[in-house]
């Protein structure tokens, strides 16, 4: 295992710049997600990682030494494809054990260790097969048996569960976890979906438009997102997010929108300075910490009915504000939910985020 | 009828048959036989196969085998190795060299052929063909080569001719297999030639029968040496389209001609079937 280092790794294919002028310090035995819409430059950014492109500008280190302009062979890395990559003229044998194959292991050595890993990954009674004739599921954990046959420093995941249903990548998900746990391993998992990324990173990279827009733990990560697009992008269904204006007043930061009603709320010296220069903010409140207004609380937001989703254990309740604005809250409750046109929604201060006018967090005093 | 049908009737199927008729008479281009041409049964045939001739130089047999050295050493070993070669190394060069070398070995194969045999003729004389001032000023005794090795020399020739086919043809086969399964062996360790060996090779097998098979059938039916040798120079250079044309239209021996060019038809024959069967079992969906 090993530590990775971007250092001011810039990457164009042509006019485009995929990736620019990206830092990052991937620790020994962390699981980092890169996350983020497609063409935000995560995958790039991996495949530099692993010799399949070089950097424009910029260096990449493994470990010690700087690899930048290593082959891929050359880097002591592992690798899992999206499409997995698996040999379709080989059982499954013979593509788990591919890499001990070119190392010059004996056949004997090399189906023994096949079967081994296999048989952690539960699909030792296949290895007879070839791809075509396993599922899915199976696919996947074949190539990511391939990836865990030989040592590696790194290992590198490029969206390896996308092309799974949505059950079995819960159990895929799952199992990486576990893995992880168990193994302990240096791994960079590319993905676009945020669940993933919170379930198993132990430090998300959060990118766009090729840049790093915020690199933290999952739970730094979804409690104090650094900009709208993080808090967008993290949390199913997203933060909701209102444009404001706010003054001080009062010995506090009160804000006006229409059908909003707020208490002001603390004034922290980064909103002091943000609101010399301007009044408009934006105010976000994640959906599971809204509730159905009683009657009462101080802060609430109201508007039209717009949906009522009944999810089993939760419902997604949306309303709908004259400027076409839509809040959604995530209420926790196996009843039925009855509302009247006009819905009223209510949060607790301490779970409102506020950004500034050109979406950067607003960090209340002592975050 | 379509006017295709009628032009496809006209040029393609009458004279398959008549050619199959001729074949059975004793059809010349002048004398009593040219206006009367006898059946003469299957006597063109048993001459083609005379155990005592046979093997004679300017006789079918030893053109028979000549064509077959040719078929060996230049399709099958220099075109489809060249071609393959070539393929291979342009998977993994940048973009740029990949299209300037793919746009010179195309430039060889579709240039006409009277172009590329004057050229050829060009570069091989002997006063002042490029190939012997390449030699000389390199210290080496210049060679009439087409004099001396003219074998050799339609072999080449062949062999610089039609590799751009086999080239194109595996490259757009080695293109077919998705990049991750390389990258996958990049990653896990794997050279060029374990590669080439356990994965590009393997998966292409299909695509090779194909491509040797086509590139049989081309040359052995191939006319354009003629260009540069006439067949000769003793007929160390005939192969069986050049003895068939001799034959025919030289000797004008019809007949014998004739003979000769059913013989090829059936030769032919055989490598389609092959090929089709082949095409066949894949659209089976038979993995190769």
């Amino acid at each position: 295992m090993a530590s990775v280092q971007f250092k001011n790794v810039s990457k164009s294919f042509g006019e485009f710049v995929a990736v620019k002028d990206m830092s990052l310090e991937i620790g020994d035995g962390e699981f980092v997600c890169l996350l983020g819409p497609s063409g935000c430059g995560k995958t790039t950014s991996l495949r530099m990682i692993a010799g399949l492109e070089t950097p424009t500008s910029g260096s990449i280190e493994i470990g010690e030494s700087d690899v930048t302009f290593k082959h891929p062979k050359d880097r002591q890395i592992s690798m899992v494809f999206q499409d997995y990559a698996l040999y379709p003229h080989m059982n499954l044998a013979d593509n788990i054990a591919y890499p001990l194959k070119v190392r010059g292991e004996s056949e004997q050595n090399r189906h023994k260790r096949a079967q081994e890993v296999a048989d952690v990954l539960k699909i030792g009674h296949l290895l007879e097969r070839v791809p075509a004739q396993i599922s899915g599921g199976q696919q996947q954990r074949t190539s990511l048996a391939r990836a865990l046959v030989y040592p590696s420093k790194v290992y590198l995941f490029d969206e390896p569960l996308s092309n799974l249903d949505a059950k079995l990548r819960l159990e895929a998900r799952g199992f990486l976890n576990h893995l992880q746990r168990d193994m302990g391993m240096t791994a960079v998992y590319v993905t676009h979906d945020q669940a993933e990324a919170m379930a198993l990173a132990t430090r998300i990279a959060v990118m766009n438009e090729g840049e790093i827009v915020q690199y933290a733990p999952p739970i730094e990560i979804y409690r104090r997102p650094a900009t709208t697009f993080v808090a967008n992008f993290v949390g199913n269904p997203p933060m909701n997010l209102l444009p404001v204006e706010a003054m001080i007043a009062d010995g506090g930061i009160s804000i006006r929108a229409d059908g909003l009603s707020m208490d002001p709320l603390p004034v922290s010296a980064r909103a002091a300075k943000a609101l010399e220069t301007g009044k408009t903010l934006t105010l976000g409140v994640r959906p599971e910490h809204l509730h159905i207004a009683a009657g009462g609380e101080s802060n609430t937001i109201s508007g039209k009915l717009f949906a009522n989703e009944n999810m089993g254990p939760e419902s997604l309740v949306t309303l709908e504000r004259a400027d076409a604005a839509r809040f959604t809250a995530r209420i926790f409750t196996d009843d039925e939910i009855r509302l009247e046109q006009n819905v009223s929604l209510a949060f607790e201060a301490r779970h409102v985020h506020l950004f500034d006018a050109d979406g950067l967090r607003l960090p209340f005093d002592g975050e | 009828m379509a006017p295709a049908t009628i032009l496809v009737a006209v040029f393609v199927i009458a004279p398959f048959f008549w050619v199959i008729f001729v074949s059975f008479t004793n059809r010349t281009l002048l004398g009593r036989t040219a206006v009367n041409p006898e059946f003469v049964g299957l006597a063109n045939y048993i001459s083609l196969f005379d155990p005592v001739s046979f093997f004679q130089r300017g006789q079918f047999g030893f053109s028979l085998i000549l064509t077959t050295q040719f078929v060996i050493l230049s399709a099958l070993v220099g075109q489809a190795l060249l071609g393959m070669l070539l393929a291979w190394l342009l998977q993994s060069v940048p973009k740029g060299v990949k299209s300037i070398t793919e746009t010179f070995v195309i430039a060889a194969w579709i240039l006409p052929e009277v172009v590329i045999g004057f050229a050829w003729f060009a570069f091989l004389d002997y006063d002042n063909g490029t190939l012997n001032m390449i030699m000389e000023s390199l210290g080496l005794p210049p060679g009439d080569w087409l004099l001396q090795q003219p074998f050799w020399v339609i072999v080449i020739f062949n062999v610089w001719r039609g590799a751009a086919f086999s080239m194109m043809l595996f490259n757009s086969a080695f293109a077919s297999i998705p990049p991750s399964y390389f990258q996958a062996a990049d990653v896990a360790g794997a050279s060029s030639w374990q590669k080439f060996r356990d994965i590009g090779l393997p998966l292409i097998r299909g695509h090779v029968v194909t491509v040797l098979i086509l590139i049989t059938m081309w040359t052995f039916n191939t006319f354009t040496p003629f260009l540069l040798t006439n067949g000769g120079p003793s007929y160390r250079t005939e192969l069986i389209s050049i003895y068939t044309y001799r034959v025919a239209f030289r000797d004008f021996d019809f007949g014998k001609g004739a003979a000769v060019g059913v013989i090829i038809m059936l030769i032919n024959l055989v490598f389609a079937l092959i090929y089709l069967s082949l095409g066949r079992k894949r659209a089976k969906g038979v993995k190769t």
